[in-house]
């Protein structure tokens, strides 16, 4: 039951890499899945998020009138760092790039970041819509957090540990996902969440005419956008340790697979955005404090029980 | 980085907070120079612990220190809140009097 | 001597940020400056190696800094454009106020003859931490749990805007509850 091993530093460009591969691979997924709801050609669809770097890249900047813009550009700019430093403390296989001892919370602290980076973004602008996009995003952190919260303490209560590697490696052969499901399901909840992506994008909604993202254009939407869909990706990558095995099955070496089981949980999510509506913050406040809290921690209590009795 | 360097550095953030916590005339901005006391605090205690008496006890003291500022924070702004209902006002000068 | 270089980064930003929260001119930077104060400090403390004190700092204040500027933005209403903030009182006091007890403090500090150092480190902090709270420091657990119900409703109790009796009626018996937005779980 040993952790995974820390490489070196020098291999942060390919975390980058694959980074951004899935990011690639999720907007193509979005866009057949788009393209397939509305009926127009799909093969495009692949291509569209090449094009649509392309195009963000050469776009001239809009900046607003008296917008604050240090604030502005590290709320959207910082996505991406938040979800490479959540990505820091995910095991590839049997390989990380740090070996925290303290894994879990770091990737809590990481996602908490993203409240202020999106209301950051909301903010800076100094324009309505963005501000109340902003103000939605805290209206539903406030909802899901604590959930996630618990629901990330859930497998480091079975493991023992609070290092990421010594929990993907204490699952063998049956996974966290089988025995704590309402620990998984909660935890997918908030991948969703602070990725401001499906049921949790009240604050990019077309009511509030784009919301955070209104007045974003140019490389600002590009890394703004690339970022939601980073921390998405970030998200599903570190369930495949605490939940889905790590690097365990057959044949396949430990590297392959959590890859493999990355891009199973990605596309999952992505697929999620179409088929679940978008929820109102203030509906989604009471359930997340009344059916999601307590169903968590009454999880917790079941993986304490079995954890102190197995032992 | 020694014990006296770490020191020395929560002593300015002390100093720094104590600042704000006399100077400001806006209630939250009172708390925010609370804030940055306590922050030194924290600071000072994690660099005790290690350098002079590195035993788990100690450790201890960061999460109390912690949880004291979060108690103080929750309870700081729920007072504003009240405050600024009932007066409309933020001000530490016009909240001497309370009564009325 | 890297560990040394980020100490010294870390420091100036702490105390940096520290002063920028009370000269810069909006409150959302005032709010990130203090925010990005507490993140150096939690980082120091991790090259400290708390690890679990560390990234906990980390983490609080990240959220508790979110959640005050929504705080700053209700109760001060200036809209982002950078407008001057000078509100102080007695400035020059507090400033000689601050100088004295940074000299005393720091001066303290250095000339103060520390003891050595008693005993190492545990091999697992975190374990032997979380082995601690549970075991021999349970009181502050235990202290904790009451204190933090008692802030909960105190805090809800001074800054609800409506009662119970707002909500269902003179004799409680109004259902549904008069609420301006229906709850999600059909309350």
């Amino acid at each position: 039951m040993s952790g995974a091993v820390a490489v070196s530093a020098w291999w942060t460009p390919l975390a980058v890499v694959l980074l951004g591969l899935f990011v690639w691979a999720a907007a193509a997924l979005d866009g057949v899945l788009t393209a397939r709801a509305g009926g127009t050609h799909r093969g495009a669809a692949l291509v569209r998020p090449v094009d649509a770097t392309v195009r963000l890249l050469r776009q001239r900047r809009v900046v607003t009138l008296s917008s604050d813009r240090p604030l502005w550009r590290i709320g959207g700019a910082g996505l991406l760092v938040a979800a490479l430093l959540m990505l820091a403390v995910t095991p590839l296989g049997h390989w990380t790039l740090s070996d925290l001892d303290v894994g879990v919370v770091w990737f809590n602290a990481m996602d908490v970041a993203v409240w202020a980076l999106v209301w950051l973004t909301g903010w800076g602008a100094n324009s309505v819509h963005p501000l109340v996009g902003g103000y939605r995003f805290l209206a539903l952190a406030l909802g899901y957090e604590l959930p996630l919260m618990f629901a990330l303490t859930a497998p480091p209560i079975a493991a023992h540990s609070l290092d990421v590697g010594v929990i993907a490696g204490a699952q063998g052969t049956v996974w966290n996902v089988v025995w704590m499901p309402v620990a998984f399901v909660v935890y997918c909840v908030g991948v969703l969440a602070f990725s401001v992506w499906g049921p949790f994008a009240a604050p990019i909604e077309p009511d509030i005419a784009g919301g955070v993202r209104a007045d974003l254009s140019g490389v600002d939407r590009l890394l703004f956008e690339g970022g939601r869909l980073a921390l998405l990706v970030a998200g599903a990558a570190f369930a495949v340790p605490m939940f889905l095995g790590g690097g365990s099955g057959p044949l396949l070496p430990a590297w392959a697979w959590t890859l493999v089981k990355t891009a199973a949980l990605v596309a999952v999510l992505v697929w999620l955005r179409r088929r679940l509506p978008v929820l109102r913050p203030d509906l989604l406040l009471e359930v997340g404090w009344l059916v999601l809290l307590p169903a968590a921690l009454l999880q917790d209590l079941l993986v304490a029980v079995v954890a102190v009795w197995v032992r | 980085m020694t014990l006296q360097l770490v020191l020395l550095v929560a002593a300015a953030l002390f100093a720094v907070g104590l600042y704000g916590a006399i100077s400001q005339q806006v209630v939250v901005m009172v708390m925010m120079g609370l804030e940055v006391m306590i922050n030194a605090v924290i600071l000072a205690a994690g660099a005790m612990w290690w350098f002079l008496a590195p035993d788990p006890t100690g450790q201890v003291l960061i999460l109390v220190v912690l949880g004291a500022m979060t108690i103080e924070m929750a309870m700081g702004f729920a007072v504003a809140t009240l405050w600024h209902r009932a007066k409309n006002s933020d001000m530490t000068d016009a909240a001497t009097d309370l009564a009325g | 001597m890297l560990v040394d270089i980020v100490f010294w980064v870390l420091a100036l930003l702490a105390v940096a940020t520290a002063v920028l929260v009370f000269v810069v001119d909006s409150m959302a930077r005032a709010t990130y400056a203090l925010a990005l104060s507490f993140v150096a400090v939690g980082l120091i403390v991790l090259l400290l190696n708390q690890n679990y004190a560390g990234v906990i700092t980390v983490l609080m204040m990240l959220m508790e800094m979110a959640i005050m500027a929504v705080y700053m933005v209700m109760f001060m209403g200036m809209n982002p454009a950078l407008m001057p903030m000078s509100m102080v009182h007695s400035n020059r006091v507090a400033i000689a106020v601050a100088a004295v007890t940074f000299v005393l403090l720091g001066g303290g500090a250095l000339l103060v003859d520390w003891p050595t150092r008693r005993g190492a480190p545990p091999a697992d902090l975190t374990a032997a931490l979380g082995q601690a709270l549970m075991g021999p420091q349970m009181l502050v657990m235990i202290a904790f749990s009451p204190v933090m119900v008692a802030t909960i409703i105190g805090g809800v109790v001074l800054a609800s805007h409506r009662s119970r009796y707002d909500r269902f009626g003179d004799d409680l018996d109004r259902r549904p509850p008069r609420d301006p937005a229906r709850g999600g779980v059909g309350r």
